[in-house]
């Protein structure tokens, strides 16, 4: 029996820890730690609602929309407020290319090296990668020549010393199972992403007047002025710029993403049956139309059972401390977030230690449940409550992804069922973001261009003494909900409730294992030393922590280190990147 | 602050990164604040609030000649302390010392370097930080400061050629 503990566990963001009991070459329990605070929900008490996005879009370098519109939703669900049809149809489509470039840069540069080894790519044969490339697509870019000059690219950067993303990884493993032309291949798509996404990210400098964090989020709609008359507000030509740049996005995920994930899924189908984790999947829905119907609709599934998708209640919705370093008067109980509480109150080891105290508090994360019941959020979440709502497009594209791959939907229950989900659901999206561009260009013809509700519910003398909120929305990685108090036009209580905190959940007062630390039961370690099935599973989440916690490391200056110890003696000599006990 | 959307005009990237939420992490955004409220900035350089990210940077690096960098370092000296480092000791000091966002900048810029698009000259200015408390405020200790950081990047930009004038 070994303990092993890996920390940080994200490639880009944030500090997620991972221990784990390992007994004959199988994960035998899990515990997930996010080793620093969050405190954004103490600073906005006392402030204005509606500067709240301004503040919350900082809470994440990854996400700032994101959080920026959850804050607004939250305002005007407290106010009762209804957004103006362009400025719906304008979050629809700044949140779906967030969507779209977060999953591909997802992929490719976070998971598709949990499973393209790069080393091997250096072995490629440059004539074989192109013959596979034209086998499963018809993306130009897939010559001998081409791959050859990404293979030297790649060679002069490996024997540069300076790996940077290439570091810390687990190069040789034998969980890694393609050849090496595939590994070659997504190489290649690896740095055509890199451009990919710098270009089609565009779109918010178009439509958000200022990037990287965009200013046009506004309580009762946006502030990017419509007028087809005007060079410095949103007009045919800004239009004719998104569908061009859409057709960008759609083109590289449905001839490069959706191909490689198809092409690279039948080496690693084993892992169609790794990583299903606790089972319950929630989505609090996305996109809505003029009516309010959700094009991603809401609700949750229970036990993997795809025959019923009950309705959401948000109300139902409480988190725990039990096990998070927080303090609760009655800390059996969970608590509403309008209700919530945020007391630190750190009670673990001091750093330097080998491994985290599980049995008692041992995570800045509390412990989010839906009638008590932990729950998956995500890409998956979201695909299994449309599969199960009969969305037309998702159950179209999951049967043809199903058919494909020659599996059933059982398989959806996994590590590889995230990833693909992810894929699927870029899919869809892209095509989407044509169809509501158009909607756009429509309302615009026809006359309408009012961005905002007015002024009327924007002047707080008119606000109800005391008002209560929810912004829901789905992130990439998730449901994110923002709940706000507001009395006598201030805000009383914030509190945000992210998709990473649902997923990265400890155990509650009952016990109850999270999504990250259920999915991991069961998963084979080939080699202690390099637990790459553990980054497998849980890049599958795509997480972030860095909007759960504080940005502190404690540790300074350890970037990536695994430790593993056999617990037959805890006073054993601490082994780190070691592959001998 | 201004976009720019021809980024082949841009020579120069100023970068403030950090996270603003917590008061003197956030030192490298404030001092690109302050720098385009008391200059006019030339239009061959570009001055961009970083905020936390990372590799969503990539698109204003590219074609960059010169990259500037201003952040809170961990540095072990005195909070307050200014720390200048320039070519290869800034991807080595990001990718060995803190700074919170480490895994975001540095591997931009070693995304960078595999693409061929790495700046020909990178310099980082940088503080000691007193406090890294929730807060939106920078600590007493900081504050004092930021004028004179702001001379060191507008220094470090007449250094590369460019002409500021400050605004009356």
């Amino acid at each position: 029996m070994a303990r092993i503990a890996i920390d940080p566990i994200s490639r880009i963001e944030g500090h997620l820890r991972i221990e784990v009991q390992v007994d004959e070459g199988a994960v035998k329990d899990a515990w997930a730690s996010s080793t620093m605070f969050r405190g954004i929900e103490i600073i906005l008490k006392g402030r204005d609602p509606r500067d709240a996005w301004a503040i919350t879009q900082r809470a994440c370098g990854v996400c700032t929309t994101v959080h920026a519109f959850a804050s607004v939703r939250a305002v005007e669900d407290a106010l009762k407020i209804t957004i103006p049809n362009n400025a719906r149809i304008l979050r629809n489509i700044i949140e779906g290319i967030q969507f779209v470039q977060d999953h591909v840069i997802h992929f490719y540069h976070l998971h598709a090296l949990d499973w393209v080894d790069v080393v091997s790519a250096l072995d490629a044969d440059p004539a074989a990668t192109s013959e596979l490339a034209q086998s499963i697509s018809d993306w130009p870019k897939s010559s001998a020549d081409y791959f050859k000059g990404v293979k030297d690219k790649l060679a002069a950067f490996v024997g540069s010393g300076q790996l940077g993303p290439f570091a810390n990884a687990y190069w040789g493993h034998p969980a890694y199972k393609l050849p090496p032309a595939a590994n070659l291949m997504a190489v290649a798509h690896y740095l055509e992403a890199l451009d990919w996404q710098r270009d089609v990210i565009r779109a918010h400098a178009l439509l958000g007047s200022k990037n990287p964090h965009l200013q046009t989020y506004l309580v009762g709609g946006m502030a990017t002025p419509i007028d087809p008359t005007s060079q410095a507000a949103i007009n045919a030509d800004t239009i004719a710029m998104l569908k061009g740049l859409f057709h960008t996005a759609k083109e590289f995920v449905d001839k490069v993403y959706l191909p490689d994930v198809l092409a690279i899924a039948p080496f690693y189908l084993d892992w169609a049956a790794i990583g299903g984790g606790v089972g319950n999947y929630l989505a609090y829905g996305e996109f809505p139309d003029k009516d309010g119907t959700q094009f991603l609709p809401q609700g949750y599934i229970l036990n993997k059972d795809l025959g019923k998708v009950y309705p959401l209640d948000h109300k139902k919705i409480t988190e725990h401390v039990a096990h998070s370093w927080y303090e609760y008067d009655d800390e059996k109980k969970g608590k509403h977030p309008w209700e919530g509480e945020t007391r630190p109150k750190f009670t673990g080891p001091q750093p330097p230690y080998k491994f985290l105290e599980t049995d008692q508090k041992y995570t800045w994360m509390k412990a989010p449940r839906l009638n008590e019941t932990p729950m998956e959020v995500g890409p998956l979440a979201r695909m299994l409550v449309a599969y199960a709502s009969g969305q037309p497009q998702v159950k179209q594209t999951v049967d043809l992804a199903l058919k494909t791959l020659g599996v059933g939907a059982d398989a959806l229950f996994s590590t590889l069922g995230r990833t693909a989900a992810r894929c699927i659901e870029t899919v869809i999206l892209a095509d989407q973001l044509g169809a509501w561009t158009d909607e756009l260009a429509a309302n615009i013809k026809a006359g309408d261009i009012q961005i905002h509700v007015g002024s009327e519910m924007w002047d707080p003398k008119n606000w109800p003494a005391e008002a209560d909120g929810w912004g829901h929305i789905e992130a990439p990685r998730g449901a994110l909900g923002h709940w706000v108090k507001i009395k006598d036009q201030k805000i009383l209580n914030y509190q945000m409730v992210v998709p990473s905190t649902w997923n990265c959940s400890p155990r509650d007062a009952k016990g109850q294992q999270g999504p990250y630390e259920s999915a991991l039961m069961g998963t084979p370690i080939a080699d202690e030393a390099k637990p790459l099935e553990v980054l497998r599973t849980i890049h599958s989440f795509d997480p972030c922590m860095a909007c759960g916690v504080h940005l502190l490391d404690v540790n300074g200056d350890e970037v990536n280190q695994v430790t593993f110890q056999s617990t037959d003696s805890m006073s054993a000599p601490l082994i780190r990147l070691s592959p001998d006990k | 602050m201004k976009i720019v959307a021809e980024p082949n005009k841009v020579q120069t990237l100023v970068l403030g990164v950090g996270n603003t939420l917590l008061s003197d992490e956030g030192v490298g955004v404030h001092v690109v604040e302050r720098l385009v409220k008391l200059y006019n900035i030339p239009e061959e350089v570009q001055v961009l609030d970083g905020g936390t990210l990372g590799m969503d940077l990539l698109y204003y690096l590219e074609g960059v000649e010169n990259l500037l960098l201003v952040d809170a370092v961990e540095a072990h000296r005195e909070p307050g302390a200014l720390i200048r480092l320039s070519g290869d000791e800034v991807p080595a000091f990001l990718s060995i010392k803190i700074s919170p966002h480490q895994l975001g900048v540095p591997d931009m810029l070693a995304a960078a370097k595999l693409k061929g698009s790495f700046p020909q000259n990178i310099v980082l200015w940088g503080v000691q930080p007193a406090s890294l408390e929730v807060g939106l405020e920078l600590s007493e200790t900081i504050a004092p400061l930021m004028d004179t950081l702001v001379e060191k990047v507008a220094g470090e930009l007449r250094q590369w050629g460019h002409v500021l004038s400050p605004i009356a």
